[in-house]
């Protein structure tokens, strides 16, 4: 009896813990879709505001995965490589480097956004295109991917798996693709997922960079609750998930597979 | 491209040295030269610089200026590891966990461009000569210490290397396993007829596989020698106490014969100084009636081993002396007895430290 209680009350806790959490979510999806959200969802169920947003926001939308698969790819050249070379390196300057890669998780967005333009702003050309975001991106998530590389490195001893590709006489090229990239994978996914999940809801840094013609998701999000209706910003919220939602599940289930092999 | 049989390059290494950037001397310059198809061992407790040694030969590791490093004349000091065409055996194997137990062994094949084919069928003569058969297509998280080490020397020996180099890889194994695996190292050695570098801290692994050992201490060679050579003509105390069980005896010299607390040993060496420091091994020790002996002592203790009795025996010399005598003799504790070793085995070192 007493058992039963207890479970019953920690069933209630959690329920009421994740209702919490979930029905905002819930409310704000539904916001997106109701004629008109003062008067409730008596008022109608409609599509007329997603198709507004999507009509309104379909440049940002495309432009946030442009600019998250972009940060990716340059992450993953820059950042692997950098990952491979400061492990095998070793040494106190490898650590310095490190921190300094490090560093843009301590310096608040604003501030990193601040620098960019104090330094780069001049370049008209450069400042104005998208290029300029994806440079505060890459930035901002680069510490994740070189971190999560080099503690795979870390773990698997990366160092004598490489001197033994090089005794049986594959170049430096070769064994970086035959053996370090092969056995760094899961690091290598899981790098990926935090920087793509990291670049398409990055709002900080990018709100300070942006231009008109350079506006991404979160950016589009902050315009639309500030100037419109509540359900558009609502409906907005609703695009928004579901892009996202079926994306990241797909790379976790990606990574998860990646991690079994 | 046929048949097991290697071809083994000769080694000569010329004041290689080694000094990493925190300006600690893991070696002091050597010279060595290993004769073609020769297995020498580097032998020594660790941080003794034999490892050193070894990555300097393969070219892991670059000598100080002035040391140089060759194969058949030619100096490779600046060549890259991956174009020395060198076999390695690593401690910790260094296989791939990304591929399967074939394609760790045909890897190096694979970089030379071997086609297909042949790889395979080299692949096939590895895993029959280091009897992997079956595992081909495991992964190597599913192989045990043993099958690793296997998968590891065959990876090594596939590319036919000019020289192998093993550093310690039996010690990540347990006891009674690494004894069987190092009689089947000895004949595969053997049979292909390799160049070998071979470093290890066990002595027992140097005496069975070793052509020639080399023992080194802090970063320096302490001697060089077969084992037999090495384990009863020890050049110091050092290489006497490390190779083997020994005691060491010290005391005045006259007339050829060493005054000991107990009596006395006939000197086969010629001794110049008033005094000397000597080494007999246990087993060289022939325990008699003390009527019949030079040396008499006390036996302090008797312990049965199995294959042989090993006493302490006190008041010969300085020091209680270890006398390993056969399994079938009859002393007790606290009885007297007479030693008796002849003058061959009575190793005269040079004073030190």
């Amino acid at each position: 009896m007493r058992d039963r209680l207890i479970f019953a009350g920690q069933l209630g806790f959690t329920l009421l813990v994740a209702a919490f959490l979930v029905v905002p979510v819930v409310l704000s999806i539904s916001a997106g879709v109701t004629v008109n959200y003062f008067r409730g969802i008596q008022s109608g169920v409609t599509l007329q505001w997603v198709v507004q947003v999507w009509n309104l926001y379909a440049g940002e939308i495309g432009l946030s995965f442009l600019i998250a698969f972009a940060t990716l790819a340059v992450t993953l050249v820059v950042g692997v490589p950098a990952a491979y070379g400061l492990h095998v390196k070793g040494g106190r300057l490898s650590r310095v480097i490190e921190e300094i890669i490090t560093l843009p998780l301590a310096i608040p967005g604003l501030a990193i956004a601040l620098a960019l333009l104090l330094t780069y702003g001049g370049f008209g050309g450069f400042r104005q295109s998208w290029l300029f975001i994806l440079t505060g991106h890459v930035v901002f998530t680069m510490p994740f991917m070189v971190r999560s590389v080099m503690a795979v490195f870390a773990s698997v001893d990366i160092k004598t798996l490489d001197e033994g590709a090089a005794s049986l006489g594959a170049s430096p090229w070769t064994r970086f693709c035959n053996v370090i990239v092969p056995n760094a994978m899961p690091g290598i996914l899981a790098g990926s997922l935090m920087v793509v999940t990291l670049s398409l809801g990055e709002f900080n840094l990018t709100w300070m960079l942006h231009t008109p013609l350079t506006k991404t998701l979160p950016v589009g999000l902050a315009d639309s609750y500030a100037s419109m209706r509540l359900e558009v910003a609502s409906a907005y919220t609703l695009i928004f998930f579901i892009m996202i939602v079926p994306l990241l599940v797909a790379m976790q289930m990606f990574a998860e597979k990646g991690e079994k092999k | 491209m046929s048949g097991i049989a290697g071809h083994g390059a000769a080694v000569h290494i010329e004041n290689c040295g080694k000094t990493f950037p925190d300006g600690t001397q893991a070696l002091a310059p050597a010279s060595l030269d290993i004769v073609s198809g020769e297995t020498l061992v580097l032998l020594g407790p660790s941080g003794c610089g034999k490892t050193t040694m070894l990555r300097i030969i393969a070219g892991l590791e670059k000598p100080d200026a002035g040391g140089r490093v060759l194969f058949d004349k030619t100096d490779m000091t600046a060549v890259p590891i991956e174009q020395r065409h060198v076999g390695m055996v690593f401690q910790s194997y260094a296989l791939f966990p990304n591929m399967t137990v074939a394609e760790n062994i045909g890897y190096g094949l694979k970089i030379r461009g071997v086609d297909k084919a042949a790889r395979a069928a080299r692949v096939a003569e590895m895993v029959a000569l280091t009897n992997i058969g079956g595992l081909e297509n495991r992964r190597i998280d599913q192989l045990s210490g043993g099958q690793r080490q296997r998968v590891a020397l065959a990876r090594a020996v596939a590319v036919r290397p000019r020289v192998l180099l093993l550093d310690e890889p039996l010690t990540a194994l347990d006891a009674s396993l690494r004894d069987r695996l190092r009689s089947e190292l000895n004949s595969l050695l053997r049979s292909l007829g390799i160049t070998a570098i071979y470093v290890t801290h066990d002595q027992a692994e140097a005496m069975e596989l070793g052509d020639r050992i080399v023992v080194m201490r802090k970063g320096a060679i302490a001697q060089i020698g077969t084992p037999r050579e090495i384990y009863f003509a020890p050049q110091n105390r050092f290489v006497a106490e490390f190779v083997g069980a020994a005691n060491i005896v010290e005391g005045p010299v006259s007339d050829g014969r060493l005054t000991l607390p107990g009596g006395w040993l006939a000197l086969d060496d010629a001794v110049d100084n008033a005094a000397a420091v000597a080494m007999i091994r246990p087993e060289t020790i022939g325990v008699v009636a003390e009527a019949d002996a030079f040396l008499r002592g006390t036996v302090e203790s008797v312990a049965f081993i199995g294959d042989r009795e090993r006493l302490v025996v006190t008041g010969a010399a300085n020091k209680p002396l270890t006398v390993d005598a056969p399994n079938t003799i009859n002393v007790r504790a606290g009885e007297r007895v007479g030693l008796s070793v002849t003058p061959q085995a009575v190793r005269v070192l040079p004073k030190e430290d």
